[in-house]
């Protein structure tokens, strides 16, 4: 495999990034509006969240690109392969962060509250200066655990024919025919970046483990 | 917005539609008892004395869970060959999701073994069981109790992974969606009912793991 190749690649990494990075900033948004649904004690809110996070923990990530992929095409939005895709992705992240969020909202003590509203706090006081802060932290590891599983998850946008890193690693190989040496250069790749996030997940998740006990 | 949902060719596909969920069922299945196998080799051999097998386990779990499924599936279709390995494509999305599976299982694994006190392990061999009877009766059943949840949402998982398999051409669920798409066109059809297919498999599986736990490891022992 040649330089031209790597530089293939290299290109294909960016738009990975790309996704990710989209992704993960329009889940976030959304991913929190989920999960204060989700704990809102809104009944109508809760059910209906509750039945957002699981249609998309039920499902396969590849339905999901697909079920976006040609229903955003039906409802006659004429969208770029990958604005699709990158909303399929977000949908996708809203969910998971949302339940993840949704655990560390509950998880912080209920004392809490109770004395935010003892101090006549109002909802959006108490959850950004009360609940959120302490929320976040907990929330740590989980998400960093999920940012890794959001990147491998991009890969399958090759499926659905959009050219990141996985993709463009098929079509070197189709060139070149070296699947095995291709498919180590793009593992070794896709493993520096995940790597580093996963043992900094784990650090955290030490840390707050011994922080609390 | 004049497009009208055509769900024909879905009704005349519905034999193999089913077929492929059989398919899927398969795969995972398959996948699940060989990551179990793995699983708990791996604990075995993280535990050993030897420094290197150590070692080789944790960088192969490292390995495994910061690369995506994809890529390991795609490497090991065309790994094989070159080892003089011919297989179909269903058996090798099968080793696929066993190697996937089992290194997240053997994470779990271990979460749940370091949890057995060393004190019950010292009681077992002082009552005279045998080593395998210890890790058996001792280590085993009692970690597995405690690490059912987190081995069901990881087996579920395994469960919708198997989609990637399609990328092999394997015999499941979302390849057999794929060939009618490609012959009728109808992809959000297709790909929605596949969708609730899927979501009902998962369904199914979580109940079914609901009833084995409730049957063979809830506590106290019927």
């Amino acid at each position: 495999m040649g330089l031209p190749q790597f530089l293939f690649l290299i290109e294909g990494l960016k738009w990975t990034l790309a996704l990710v990075a989209i992704a993960f900033v329009g889940g976030t948004v959304a991913g929190l509006s989920v999960a204060l649904a989700r704990t809102s004690g809104i009944r109508v809110l809760e059910r209906a969240t509750a039945g957002y996070i699981a249609l998309f923990q039920g499902t396969p990530l590849l339905m999901q690109l697909f079920v976006v992929y040609y229903g955003l095409a039906l409802a006659g939005l004429r969208l770029d392969a990958w604005v699709a895709v990158a909303a399929g992705f977000t949908l996708h992240a809203s969910a998971y962060l949302g339940e993840i969020w949704r655990g560390s909202i509950e998880a912080v003590p209920w004392g809490q509250i109770e004395a935010a509203r003892a101090l006549n706090l109002r909802y959006l006081v108490r959850m950004r200066h009360v609940v959120m802060p302490q929320a976040l932290r907990i929330s740590m590891p989980a998400t960093i655990g999920f940012l890794v599983q959001l990147l491998k998850g991009t890969s399958l946008a090759a499926i659905v024919g959009f050219t990141e890193l996985t993709r463009a690693g098929s079509i070197v190989s189709n060139q070149i025919f070296e699947p095995l040496t291709v498919f180590a250069i793009v593992g070794a790749l896709y493993f520096a970046l995940c790597w580093p996030l996963s043992i900094w997940g784990t650090r955290i998740e030490r840390r707050l483990a011994t922080a609390t006990r | 917005m004049n497009y009208k949902l055509d769900f024909t060719p879905i009704v005349d596909g519905l034999p193999i539609l089913l077929g492929g969920c059989l398919g899927t069922l398969g795969l995972a299945l398959g996948g699940m008892v060989l990551a179990i196998v793995i699983g708990i080799g791996g604990v075995v051999l993280r535990n050993s004395r030897i420094r290197a097998l150590r070692w080789a386990v944790v960088g192969f779990v490292e390995l495994i869970r910061n690369t995506p499924f994809l890529v390991q599936i795609y490497f090991i279709f065309f790994a094989l060959p070159l080892a003089g390995i011919r297989l179909d494509p269903t058996p090798t999305a099968i080793i696929a999701l066993g190697i996937n599976g089992g290194a997240y299982a053997i994470e779990i694994i271990r979460g749940g073994v370091q949890a057995i006190g060393k004190g019950q392990i010292e009681a077992g061999l002082a009552l005279a069981l045998h080593r395998m009877q210890v890790f058996r009766l001792i280590v085993l059943k009692p970690a597995l109790r405690s690490i059912y949840p987190s081995l069901v949402s990881q087996f579920i998982l395994l469960t919708l992974t198997t989609s990637v398999a399609s990328a092999v051409s394997a015999y499941e669920l979302t390849s057999v969606a794929q060939t009618i798409e490609s012959n009728s066109f109808r992809s959000f059809e297709v790909y929605g009912t596949v969708t609730v297919f899927y979501f009902a498999m998962s369904w199914l599986l979580m109940r079914m793991f609901g009833l084995i736990h409730a049957h063979y490891l809830s506590y106290p022992l019927k």
